[in-house]
């Protein structure tokens, strides 16, 4: 028992983690159907943004945010504004081509820039563990990433629906033209809302930056378990990235426990295609 | 023309691809008053009315309102200027509440100023939807939506509003319902413009009526001097 309990916590906390890696991806998806195919990349396009400015100024990786948050905004604003909002239409290939296709040339860029070698942010929080008992530990950073994905998943949903501008996002998601009616410019909410997606990548690469280390291709690994997280939640829904990054989190935990660590991500995705059989639409989304 | 009008369309022509839906369109709204435009399906009434709004760019033609020139441009100016439409289908915010909807009607930085005073306004005409304020709005009904449409485009506070088949779908008691608040809010000078297929209905509640067939209107004059048989026969081409 005492050596479940480990697993189970610390999965708890990773999804947590994951849920923040998913929370773009679902807040895309939810209000412009955009599969953001570039968002683990642009995930660690700000782990890189991070360690540039670590490497210049000393800093911990926590503060280095606040430059990052509104370089995030801007990227993700303009991506949507000039890229992605010229390709939206009827069908989903354009768009998605279009994330492709940044995503080969952020990996790229970065391979160019940083090299392939594995980096971290360091962080002295990265190697602290909290003793709960003599078998329990909290590996401190966890615990970090789950408070702040917990944080973000709140205010994000704070904003979308307490804010002229958070509901006129939702609006949007709902009916484009009735939108429009209303007043609201929608091409700019679009950026907008990509720039907001971008500021959630940009704690998440952080975060992961801290938790992990990261090469340029690990973008895609990300993009993954966002992927994952997603469906297992249910598409577009705040409540259900938290569940969905718990479940994919103790699926991999507890499955690396009772097989191997090898074995993690198989048993991880797994489950994601029991989840699909049982319940398609994920946990919280809607049924069509 | 007369200068009291809100409203002045001349010559519209509007295209979809190689399709022309719009041919030649004249019309002029006079303040303060409710205009039918009546035709069938297809008759290009909805597409003068998301015309009016930006939704479509005309081919050709003017649309003055209050003396501005507004043809092509984007439709969230075309709220900020005064215009509502309550488009075909209702299209409410189906996720939204039935309060976050009306919210969603005063986003232009002009109606956020009164919000509170139009939501008041709003629920005064349609009591129902403060009953259900916290509900979402596809857990209403058809006639609530619709109620909800028109209500929302009441928070932008507009000096035009547009109400494109209102009638579809709703049984007669709402229908008639709905009539009575539209004219209610005539009465505090805001011009109302309803695009219906029921004949009988929109020459009895409107002051001056066009029929449309085919893209083009084909009769047009006092609501109470039009015969029916003859607008009939105009709404059919025969």
């Amino acid at each position: 028992m005492e050596s479940l309990a480990q697993p189970i916590l610390n999965g708890i906390l990773l999804g947590g983690l994951y849920a923040i890696i998913a929370l773009g991806m679902t807040t895309m998806f939810g209000i412009v159907k955009l599969v953001n195919l570039a968002h683990g990349d642009l995930m660690i396009l700000s782990g890189y943004f991070s360690l540039a400015i670590i490497a210049q100024f000393d800093i911990n990786p926590f503060w280095s945010l606040i430059g990052i948050i509104p370089i995030m905004f801007v990227i993700g604003f303009v991506i949507q504004k000039y890229l992605l909002n010229r390709v939206l239409g009827s069908e989903m290939e354009p768009p998605l081509l279009v994330a492709f296709g940044l995503s080969i040339i952020i990996q790229n860029l970065l391979l160019l820039v940083f090299t392939p070698d594995a980096q971290s942010l360091k962080s002295s929080i990265s190697v602290q563990t909290i003793k709960l008992t003599e078998y329990l530990n909290v590996p401190l950073i966890y615990l970090v990433d789950f408070l702040i994905g917990c944080s973000v998943i709140f205010l994000l949903s704070l904003f979308f629906n307490k804010t002229y501008i958070g509901r006129a996002i939702r609006s949007a998601s709902d009916d484009v033209i009735a939108a429009q009616l209303m007043g609201v410019d929608t091409k700019n909410i679009f950026a907008i809302a990509m720039g907001i997606a971008m500021i959630t990548a940009a704690i998440a690469g952080v975060l992961v930056g801290t938790t992990f280390s990261f090469y340029p291709h690990t973008g895609a690994q990300y993009l993954l378990i966002a992927f994952g997280v997603v469906i297992i939640g249910g598409l577009g829904s705040m409540k259900g990235v938290l569940l969905g990054g718990i479940i994919l989190a103790e699926a991999q935990l507890l499955g690396a426990h009772f097989t191997s660590p090898g074995y993690q991500q198989l048993i991880g995705y797994l489950v994601l295609l029991i989840v699909l059989r049982i319940r398609p639409q994920g946990f919280f989304g809607q049924a069509h | 023309m007369s200068t009291n009008n809100i409203l002045t369309i001349q010559g519209l022509n509007v295209h979809y691809k190689d399709l022309q839906a719009l041919w030649d369109v004249s019309l002029e709204l006079e303040e303060g008053k409710i205009v039918s435009i009546i035709g069938a399906n297809g008759s290009g009434k909805s597409t003068l009315m998301t015309s009016i709004v930006g939704l479509n760019t005309p081919t050709s033609g003017t649309i003055d309102f209050q003396g501005e020139p507004i043809q092509g441009l984007p439709p969230h100016l075309a709220v900020e200027r005064g215009i509502a439409l309550v488009p075909e289908g209702r299209r409410v915010f189906a996720r939204l509440s039935v309060y976050e909807n009306l919210m969603m009607g005063a986003y232009t930085s002009k109606a956020r100023q009164n919000k509170d005073i139009m939501l008041e306004k709003v629920y005064d005409f349609f009591p129902r939807l403060k009953e259900r304020q916290n509900q979402a709005a596809n857990s209403l009904s058809g006639g609530e939506q619709q109620m909800l449409a028109i209500g929302r485009a009441l928070m932008s506070e507009p000096r035009l509003i547009l109400c494109d088949e209102i009638s579809l779908g709703l049984a007669p008691v709402i229908i008639k319902e709905i009539y009575k608040r539209l004219k209610k809010i005539n009465e505090e000078g805001i011009t109302i413009v309803l695009v219906e297929q029921d004949v009988k209905r929109s020459l009895k509640a409107a002051d001056y009526s066009y029929v449309m067939l085919e893209g083009k209107i084909v009769l047009q004059g006092e609501a109470a001097s039009l015969d029916e048989d003859e607008v009939k026969k105009a709404y059919f081409g025969i």
